[in-house]
């Protein structure tokens, strides 16, 4: 009954080799297409259980004025380097406009001046970012369903997209390297240097690899990739959903998103688009992108970021 | 005698798989920023732990745990990745799932696993429940209470109950269950769910319980450490009663209670088994 010395080296040893084997097969499988979208049912059902449990107008916490981070971290983007972006922050986004479109009845045009001037709210909310970290800041803005109101939905309405300024992969992946500083909106760089260089790759095998081949246009092997994000009409009525101008009182810094940032409090930091230029009212984001409604979705992140 | 109902056997496989991908996985996720704090917020300058790889070539890796820093090059801070090179993160390739650094993927494996955690784990309690297998196995009977201190000297000297006494589980055995099952696995729960900003928008007191968003990551990093102590202890001792009797056990359900007294303590290395 008893393991002599020899069986017990024997189970350690076998024990070893089996863990090392699962390992690689853990990795094998997560690679595999079909389990991959079996574990993604995990987070299908994140969505519904929350979606069940939130009510509409179900606020995220906030917080007084002592609470705000003294420094709140900026992380991704942090200085689009765009031309165009550069010229207007260069102008203190005198000549920004935010441009609201797609499926309304009444498409506008807005300066940061006059967005400045419709009804705003304010809050002081905690972000966390799907790193694990989190800063509390308190945000003023225009909330989207001024906006989405305003424009006037048509029925076929069921996303909102927002186009930002700021361009991710100018057809080489972003340097990972050791800090996260370099990264976007949220993970990457320390979190996953790779995941970006996987993704550069898939795209320009996918979608301009073809184009290369034939034509020969694509200088550096790929076409920037602009920051996007998308929430659905839940999140985008949600009372806390605001576009924000300020950050703790002061005009949004460039770092934080200037001119205007997306805040969805009840979602994760990758949600939270900074330097949104556009936004579209659509009906399926299928074919923005690589169709899975974000810049982060379309690296493997989930679209619901409730968790 | 017959010990272990299907369900109850199932379940503790379903459970011991679940808990290692959990594991694995969670370190993965921790990876992506390897630092705890305590509060509402993350204070950058002041974590409690955090691991880092400095700029040396090679990289030395580092853990900072409540003020004192610790050169764990190798295992924490910088460690040999898949490709032989050295890597700046927090756990070791080996600790994680996926092994390469992969925070979407890590979420992936750990929210899957989680759910199947949980259902797994309300099956076992409502099955143990109607049963009375929990009861059976969680709570103390009064004589066992009362031979408290003779079970906490079975455990030091590993001379474990024989005959009659060996058919239901020890006072400690029940207790460590119990803590496992009604205080660790709830928290690690709550405290997950507490990092979900979703979550703390519908239930408010899941920050009041655990004092803010990052001591509840903090929290769950920290039962997560119990959890594999409960482990390691929980499979040593499972080898020093008697490895295959227990193994047959929660297989088959057939566990068998040796009569003849004989020193637990000869497993180590007596030449007579």
């Amino acid at each position: 009954m008893k393991g002599s010395p020899n069986r017990r080296s024997l189970l350690l040893g076998a024990s070893a080799t089996a863990a090392a084997a699962m390992l690689v097969g853990c990795d094998r499988l997560g690679n595999a297409e079909w389990f991959r979208r079996t574990l993604k049912t995990g987070e299908d059902a994140n969505m519904f259980v929350q979606r069940l449990l939130l009510g509409e107008v179900t606020l995220a916490p906030e917080y007084a004025e002592a609470d705000i981070s003294p420094w709140f971290k900026p992380n991704g983007t942090e200085d689009p380097p765009d031309k165009d972006y550069k010229a207007l922050a260069k102008g203190k986004f005198a000549k920004y406009h935010l441009e609201v479109g797609g499926h309304v009845e009444e498409p506008f045009k807005l300066s940061l001046a006059d967005l400045r001037k419709l009804p705003a709210r304010t809050q002081i909310t905690r972000h966390d970012c799907v790193e694990g970290w989190s800063a509390i800041g308190k945000w003023t803005g225009v909330p989207l369903a001024e906006l989405l109101n305003r424009a006037r939905l048509k029925p076929q309405a069921r996303y909102v997209v927002f186009h930002c300024a700021d361009t991710m992969d100018q057809g080489n992946p972003l340097e990972g390297g050791g800090d996260d500083e370099e990264t976007d909106e949220v993970p990457a760089g320390n979190a996953n240097p790779s995941m970006t260089k996987q993704s550069g790759g898939d795209e320009n095998r996918k979608d301009y690899g073809g184009q290369q081949a034939t034509v020969g246009t694509a200088v550096s092997g790929g076409t920037p990739v602009r920051f996007y994000e998308s929430i659905d009409l839940v999140d985008a009525f949600h009372p806390q959903t605001i576009l924000a101008y300020n950050m703790n009182g002061e005009a949004l810094p460039v770092s934080n998103g200037a001119p205007l940032r997306l805040r969805v409090e009840r979602s994760l930091g990758y949600k939270q688009a900074k330097y949104v230029m556009r936004i579209e009212v659509v009906e399926s984001f299928a074919h923005i992108g690589e169709g899975k409604g974000g810049y982060w979705e379309d690296q493997g992140y989930a679209w619901y970021a409730g968790i | 005698m017959f010990r272990h109902p299907v369900v109850i056997r199932v379940t503790h496989w379903v459970n011991a798989l679940c808990l290692l991908v959990l594991l694995m996985s969670g370190l993965q996720i921790f990876n992506a920023h390897p630092a705890l704090y305590w509060g509402k917020v993350s204070t950058f300058d002041t974590p409690l732990l955090a691991m880092s790889a400095t700029e040396d070539e090679p990289p030395k890796g580092t853990t900072m745990v409540l003020g004192r820093t610790f050169d764990t090059t190798g295992y924490l801070g910088s460690s040999t990745g898949a490709d032989g090179e050295p890597a700046d993160r927090g756990f070791p390739a080996w600790a994680t799932l996926p092994s390469d650094q992969d925070l979407t993927g890590g979420r992936s494996w750990h929210f899957f696993f989680a759910w199947a955690f949980v259902l797994n784990g309300a099956l076992y309690l409502i099955y143990g429940l109607l049963s009375g297998q929990l009861r059976f196995r969680v709570v103390p009977q009064r004589d066992q209470i009362q031979r408290f201190g003779a079970s906490i000297w079975e455990h030091l000297t590993l001379r474990f109950p024989q005959g009659d006494e060996a058919k239901r589980y020890n006072v400690i055995q029940k207790l460590t269950y119990a803590i496992v099952l009604f205080v660790l696995l709830p928290v690690q729960v709550l405290a997950g769910l507490a990092m979900s900003p979703a979550m703390d928008a519908a239930f408010p007191f899941l920050l009041t319980l655990f004092d803010g968003r990052q001591s509840a990551r903090t929290v769950h990093f920290v039962v997560a450490a119990l959890l594999v102590l409960f482990v390691v202890v929980h499979v040593a001792l499972v080898l020093l009663s008697g490895f295959w009797n227990n193994m047959r056990g929660m297989l088959t359900g057939w566990f068998v209670i040796e009569r003849k007294v004989e020193p637990a303590a000869s497993i180590e290395g007596d030449p007579r088994s």
